[in-house]
């Protein structure tokens, strides 16, 4: 009986946590659709979200495509089949790499600092006062950063898969002696715009996975500073995961024929 | 027929999990009074201001601002009550990203009583009111001292000219000249500005500096409740023990929250 007393324990508080994540992104999503809006910290994120993060996952995906021009060479050299590594390189880069890469950083950059942003905001009762002002903290904090992760992340993205190729066709060119304009053929006659709207569709599930767990950690942080790292530590790893889950269900929603 | 009181509490009953923090609270506040409720830490005594601000919500009971339940007031009322309401936060709670005077001019930009060099001379002449001069106003929060946060958060909280204040624990953290300074700022704004006033606090000299009336908060519950100068009469046990800060008597300390 206390065995099954707590499973079922476990079993409510999951439901619970998911519950109120739930009204949490409803709540957002309210907030960022009904006025009124907060310029300008709709551009402080977007620049924050957007400019900010590029060198970051420029350099991800840069050397993404460049270590996987090197490694399906080296593979695909067995069976003779060097001609595909173009063709890998850019799938695998628009498909899967630069969205789940871009992510993943974004996460760690983006979702660590709302968490920590808004959980000492908590802590410090700056929430509270944003009340007293006159001001709802979900349309002033949260609405803006989540809008600016859902669009920012795919401009990001497409940025990287561009980015991403061009690692492929350094390595395959200049370490591989592949011809340069073939490559390009290759790569350009391969792709198709299913690939790059199916990762750019990710992006934007991911750029509002991670924005919604940072700042659902950061608003609902208790405790002091201690709590702050717990919200940003719990933002991290719940986004992490998140998208590699939803990476899975939306991949097999596109390409399940 | 006599005008009802600015604030009441009505039989307030709050939990936070098994805790019981509020076990009927009864307490009302006539216009123009300024009340301090005083008890020990962890009695709830914050609790009680932010059940009429909506940051908490009681279980049970009512709570009315001029006559009106405002427990669940909700959107457009909440936000029109909020702005008839200024509160002094125990640790300022000033936004750290935003300079003096925008943290002082925040709630008249968000409801658009002021704007631009309009709010920026409205918080300049808010900030002359609590001693500080203009040259604080372009200055993060960060770079002042505590005693001038806290007086640049009194600023805030009478920017717009409320009918009401709250001031949780204005003098914590102060050394006892700046106690003093803040204090006497307190009594003159809400002088000033004819507010109704609520004081949370257990620095019996604040108490005494600011308050018209006390009330003590003892176990949940309102255990006394006069005016000040009836505070030394040694009506009842528990507010001679709190004010003459003695370890024996009916009040036990609790080592747990």
């Amino acid at each position: 009986m206390n065995v099954l007393a707590r499973i079922g324990a476990v079993v409510l508080a999951f439901f619970e946590a998911v519950g109120r994540v739930a009204i949490f992104a409803g709540s957002a999503l309210y907030h960022c659709i009904a006025p009124p809006f907060h310029g300008r910290q709709v551009l402080r994120q977007l620049i924050d979200v957007g400019y900010y993060s590029l060198p970051v996952v420029a350099l991800t995906t840069l050397f993404s495509g460049m270590v996987l021009a090197l490694q399906s060479y080296t593979g695909f050299a067995r069976f003779s089949a060097e001609d595909a590594v173009a063709n890998v390189v850019v799938l695998s880069m628009t498909r899967e790499l630069a969205p789940v890469l871009a992510g993943l950083m974004v996460a760690g950059r983006i979702g660590a600092s709302m968490a920590a942003e808004i959980g000492t905001m908590r802590v410090t009762e700056q929430i509270d006062a944003l009340a007293t002002l006159s001001t709802h903290p979900m349309k002033y904090l949260v609405a803006p950063r989540i809008f600016a992760g859902v669009t920012m992340l795919p401009v990001l993205v497409l940025i990287g898969d561009v980015i991403g190729a061009l690692g492929g066709y350094l390595v395959g060119v200049y370490r591989l002696g592949f011809n340069a304009s073939a490559y390009m053929q290759q790569t350009w006659n391969f792709v198709e715009t299913m690939d790059v709207v199916s990762g750019l569709v990710k992006a934007g599930i991911f750029g509002f996975i991670v924005t919604l767990m940072g700042c659902y950690h950061g608003y609902n942080s208790r405790g002091g500073a201690q709590g702050v790292g717990v919200a940003t530590t719990n933002a991290v790893v719940s986004s992490a995961i998140l998208i590699l889950i939803a990476n899975y269900f939306v991949t097999e929603s596109f390409f399940s024929k | 027929m006599s005008a009802p009181p600015k604030i009441a509490f009505r039989d307030v009953h709050l939990a936070f999990g098994p805790k019981q923090v509020l076990k009927g609270v009864g307490l009302e506040v006539q216009k123009g009074d300024s009340l301090v409720v005083i008890g020990g830490s962890g009695s709830g005594k914050s609790v009680l201001i932010k059940t009429v601000l909506g940051i908490t919500t009681p279980d049970s009971g009512q709570v009315l601002v001029d006559g009106v339940d405002v427990v669940g007031a909700r959107g457009r009322d909440r936000e029109a009550l909020n702005n008839r309401i200024g509160m002094l936060f125990q640790g300022g709670a000033l936004f750290d990203s935003l300079t003096v005077w925008e943290n002082v001019a925040f709630g008249l930009i968000q409801t658009g009583a002021a704007k631009g060099k309009a709010a920026r001379a409205k918080a300049i002449e808010t900030l002359a009111r609590v001693g500080l001069d203009e040259a604080v106003a372009d200055l993060l929060p960060v770079e002042l001292s505590g005693g001038m946060q806290k007086r640049v958060a009194l600023a805030r909280a009478i920017a717009d000219q409320p009918e009401i204040i709250f001031f949780d624990e204005p003098t914590t953290g102060l050394d006892p000249i700046m106690s003093d300074v803040i204090n006497h700022l307190i009594v003159e704004c809400v002088r000033d500005l004819g507010a109704t006033a609520i004081t949370i606090t257990h620095d019996m000299r604040s108490a005494r500096t600011i308050a018209n009336r006390v009330a003590m908060i003892y176990d949940g519950k309102i255990v006394w409740d006069g005016p000040v100068d009836k505070l030394d009469a040694g009506e009842n046990p528990y507010v001679d023990q709190f004010v003459h800060g003695r370890a024996e008597g009916p009040i036990q300390m609790t080592v747990r929250r």
